[in-house]
């Protein structure tokens, strides 16, 4: 008879405990903070493309779900600072497993991972990711490319630079430089 | 490579010649004068290197190979350099496997090359067939000791517009510098500054304008330096390797073919001991880009009733040639080969102008040809192969001429063992030619254009006298020649231009009787050789079987399974008569190769006979002048996508699978196999390995050569008026080649184009150096500027194809003929 109660006592006693149930997809909580969501492909603050094409990622992934394929910067078509570019870039989310070492191999903080993980879909032609989908969104002071380099006369002002750059108003410097 | 053999007991007598050391504790006996590092080699020790390369000499820079040695039972006080040092008897080596000593100082050495080196393998195209990040990782430290900043320069710094260098990740093996000055002969690159500083640079105003400089990026054992065509492109990893063979030239090189995603990324010089070495030149190196060059054709077109080339089906395009042949057989069926064939491709030309088009009208000669030579090359060179004459045997000769050939222009790998022969045995290489051009002042024995023994190797001779100037030879050649008086061993090498000038070929053959000396045909296309092996000749069946011999046709006809007495017996016409005879309405139709018009002597003449011809038919990879004009367009599959063979101008077989996917497009042989069979015939060309088993069983003729020819030496052109020259022209290696189109690196490496005349006649036509001056002729001009050169007076020079200097395009004019020169 008291093992009856007993029973009955779990069920009673969690009514009083909080409910870990997700009201997914009426209410949409944000991911830990360095949750391995979709990828990103980061840009300068003047919107080049912080992407050189040189295929670590593709060559970091296990499950072989990233193609790139680069391209010649022109002084003409910039969109990138250096020589070289990611002219062609796809992730296949049907295979990338999230493990992150993409964003690990990727000698230009590119490639960073979002907390957005709402990547599902009926057609297996849809996930993967182009280029035009990876791209950050361009940013107050961002400028599509191609176009010259803004920020200074060389890559390595980009990337010495960088941490700084961050933080100042791009608008201000460009005009400063005249450009 | 053979290991070494331990010498079992020290009691073994030593063979003779050689001495007996001892390494890591094992006996071995060595030839004199073998260096430590390849003794430990053939036993299986490999001793870290970067400087070391087995075709340059011993430079001993980088200080990687560093062994302990024991000379007579006393140690020398610190570890040696392994590969400057011979071996010596009862010397006992220990290397890094046995002696800590020795392992401490490579570790030592590999620290202090890492200093500076950066450590950018992730994005160096080295990065994975890197010999320096290799040992670095078997052998190096796993952290660095070096906290300060490191050196760095601005990179990269381009030393020609196809070789960037960049200097921080350079170990100053200074393989890149002793190849320019060893093996290439043109030390364009050399080591600036001192210590630190110290770094591989060029001089201001002379760029890296080698024809040979690729070579230096495959030996660079870090990735200081790189090619414009390939940075960043790949990774070795990536690249899918297939072992090839050069297509430019006739030399027959050996080459990597590295593909990825269905293209070609680079090609690589292979090693062949026989043929290539480890070299190859720029042009069979980056010149790779026609394969996806925009007039690229990948359709069959057939031009309709409205008179516009429209792509169709191949049933379609095959049905409308072979309609259009079978109509016009009655009136005569003309076949032009080309040069670029391989030797499957020209057999099927061969067998089709027998046996489809029932014609001996075919030629694979696309440039000024003679019936002189015809007979030259039936005498001499068809059916001889590399026992007669090889590199091998080229370099071992005491004495060459050569004779209307510009070995580095035309036959690069040809000029790199007369190099080496001159450097290492002393050769002597004679040139008969027009001026001291950079091959005829890198094969004497002298150095510098001014030293009196680079005069002493030309022989000259103006345009058109080269047969009289042949006959006459100053005694020194002729007895060089002769080996010495020993009866032989001299080498004689004539080029394709020899067909320009009347008698030389005769002269050539004169002289190889006179002297002992042997010929060797140097042709400048890939093709040429192997055309004339599968009988693509107006007056040769496969094998070398003259067409006039009724026992040899019988033998083909036997082979080819015809009725007897079908093949044709009268000599067919050469490559500018059956223009004429198209021009002039003798013959229907025409079928044609990879000819260009204007390769030819008169490409106006050409351009006509191939508007008149009633039925044009053309086999091409790339739009041209051929296939604005055809009826009908086939596209054939370059060399990437298919199977075939060369036959380089030493009669050696040179055969390549293909590099890349080699389905949806067809070889010359297959093409013209399936047209056959529409025409309802066959050829049994399906396939090259098909074709190459046919010309196997055909095998060789039988009967003795044909007797060479006797045509009195020509003269020259002898200027009529004042304000003319006599024209000496020869094509460049880098030049507008329709192989080497989208290129635009490997065309910056090329020599400038310019007029050269002599200064006596500078002054007498009123030239100035430097300034511009006009050739012309009835057809056109051409305005270059004027270099002063020691050309014969009253001769000018003009490269054939390069920059603005279309000479055949331009002036309608070839080597010999007359031209009107003004400032």
């Amino acid at each position: 008879m008291f093992e009856f109660f007993k029973g009955f006592g779990v069920t009673f006693s969690t009514m009083f405990k909080k409910v870990v149930t997700e009201e997914y997809p009426e209410n949409f909580p944000p991911a830990a903070p360095r949750y391995h969501g979709r990828h990103q492909l980061n840009r300068h603050p003047d919107g080049l493309e912080k992407c050189v094409g040189c295929e670590l990622c593709a060559w970091a992934c296990p499950a072989d779900a990233i193609y790139v394929e680069g391209g010649d910067n022109t002084d003409e078509e910039r969109y990138s600072p250096g020589e070289r570019y990611g002219a062609v870039y796809q992730i296949n989310y049907l295979r990338c497993i999230g493990c992150g070492l993409c964003i690990e191999a990727c000698p230009t903080r590119s490639l960073t991972m979002t907390n957005f993980y709402e990547m599902a879909d009926d057609d297996r032609q849809n996930l993967i990711y182009t280029k035009e989908q990876l791209m950050a969104p361009l940013l107050p002071g961002m400028e599509q490319p191609p176009h010259p380099m803004r920020l200074g006369d060389s890559e390595l002002d980009y990337y010495v630079q960088g941490p700084s750059l961050e933080k100042v108003d791009v608008t201000a410097v460009a005009a400063e430089a005249g450009r | 490579m053979t290991l070494a053999q331990d010498a079992s007991t020290d009691t073994d007598p030593v063979p003779e010649g050689h001495v007996r050391l001892t390494i890591d504790g094992r006996v071995i006996d060595a030839p004199k004068g073998e260096l430590l590092i390849r003794t430990c080699e053939r036993l299986g020790i490999i001793v870290p290197r970067f400087c070391d390369h087995p075709l340059l000499d011993p430079a001993g820079a980088c200080r990687q190979c560093l062994v302990e040695v024991e000379m007579g039972g006393r140690p020398m006080p610190k570890p040696q350099a392994s590969c400057t040092m011979t071996v010596a008897d009862g010397m006992v080596v220990k290397t890094q496997h046995t002696s800590p000593v020795a392992e401490k100082a490579q570790a030592g050495v590999m620290e202090l090359l890492l200093i500076n080196h950066p450590l950018d393998c992730p994005i160096c195209d080295k990065g994975g067939e890197c010999p320096l990040q290799n040992q670095a990782m078997t052998s190096g430290r796993t952290d660095s000791r070096f906290t300060e900043t490191k050196r760095t320069f601005p990179k990269p710094l381009p030393i020609s517009s196809q070789v960037l260098l960049d200097r921080e990740r350079c170990v100053l093996c200074q393989r890149c510098t002793r190849f320019s000055e060893e093996i290439a002969g043109d030390p364009f690159i050399e080591l600036l500054e001192r210590g630190a500083e110290q770094q591989v640079g060029v001089a201001d105003d002379k760029p890296f304008q080698s024809y040979f400089s690729g070579n230096t990026i495959q030996i660079c054992p870090v990735g200081a330096l790189t090619s414009a065509a390939y940075r960043f492109r790949s990774r070795p990893f990536d690249l899918r390797s297939t072992p090839g063979v050069g297509e430019h030239d006739s030399g027959g090189g050996a080459i990597r073919v590295d593909t990825r995603r269905g293209t070609v990324l680079r090609r690589l010089a292979g090693n062949d001991p026989e043929v290539n070495e480890e070299w190859i030149d720029d042009r069979t190196r980056f010149a790779f880009r026609y394969l996806s060059s925009a007039g690229r054709i990948t359709r069959p077109m057939v031009r309709g009733a409205d008179g516009v080339l429209a792509e169709t089906s191949w049933t379609d395009a095959l049905a409308v040639a072979a309609q259009g042949l079978a109509a016009a057989k009655e009136g005569g069926i003309g076949v032009l080969a080309g040069g670029r064939l391989t030797v499957e491709d020209a057999y099927a030309y061969a067998k089709f102008a027998r046996v489809a088009a029932g014609t001996n009208d075919v030629d694979f000669r696309a440039r000024p040809h003679s019936a002189e030579e015809l007979d030259f090359l039936a005498g001499h060179v068809v059916g001889q192969g590399p026992e007669v004459l090889s590199y091998t045997r080229l370099e071992a000769a005491p004495a060459v001429l050569c004779v209307a050939l510009e070995p580095e222009e035309e036959a690069p790998l040809v000029f790199l063992r007369l190099h080496k022969a001159v450097r290492k045995h002393g050769q002597q290489v004679f040139h008969l030619g027009q001026w001291t051009t950079p091959a005829v002042e890198r094969t004497s024995r002298g150095t510098g254009a001014a030293s009196p023994a680079a005069k002493d190797n030309l022989i000259p001779a103006v345009p058109g006298a080269e047969a009289a100037v042949l006959a006459a030879l100053p005694s020194h050649v002729v007895d060089a020649l002769r080996g010495g008086g020993l009866g032989g061993g001299g080498v004689v090498l004539v080029g394709e231009r020899a067909a320009e000038v009347p008698g030389l070929y005769s002269a050539v053959s004169a002289l190889a009787a006179r002297t002992g000396a042997v010929v060797g045909w140097v042709p400048r296309r890939a093709g040429d050789r192997g055309a004339l092996e599968a009988g693509a000749v107006p007056t040769l069946l496969p094998g070398g079987r003259p067409v006039g011999d009724a026992r040899a046709r019988a033998e083909v006809e036997a082979l080819w399974q015809l009725p007897s007495g079908s093949l044709p017996s009268l000599p067919g016409r050469g490559t500018a008569e059956i223009l004429t005879a198209a021009a002039d309405g003798e013959l229907a139709a025409l079928v044609v190769g990879g000819v260009d018009p204007y390769d030819l002597a008169d490409p106006a003449a050409a351009i006509t006979a191939l508007r008149e011809v009633g039925f044009l038919v053309s086999l091409e990879m790339h739009t041209s002048a051929v296939t604005e004009l055809a009826d009908v367009v086939l596209p054939v599959a370059p060399d990437a996508h298919r199977a075939g063979s060369y036959v380089n101008w030493e009669g050696r077989r040179r055969p390549f699978e293909p590099a890349l996917d080699a389905s949806g497009v067809l070889p010359d042989c297959r093409v013209l196999d399936t047209l056959a069979v529409e025409m309802d015939v066959d050829l049994f060309t399906q396939t090259p390995a098909a074709a190459a088993g046919e010309l196997e069983r055909l095998g060789a003729r039988t009967g003795a050569a044909p007797a060479a020819p006797a045509v009195p030496a020509g003269e020259p052109r002898r200027p009529a008026s004042p304000g003319q020259a006599v024209l000496a022209t020869w094509r460049q290696l880098v030049d507008h080649a329709s192989l080497s189109v989208d290129e635009p690196a490997l065309a910056g490496t090329a020599r400038p184009a310019l007029v050269r005349v002599n200064a006596a006649t500078a002054e007498r036509l009123g030239l100035t150096e430097g300034a511009p001056a006009t050739v012309r002729t009835a057809r056109g001009m051409i305005t270059l500027p004027v270099a002063l050169t020691d050309l014969p007076d009253g001769v000018v020079w003009l490269p054939g194809n390069s920059g603005d200097s279309r000479v055949r395009a331009l002036l309608g004019a070839g080597h010999g003929d007359l031209v009107e020169v003004t400032a």
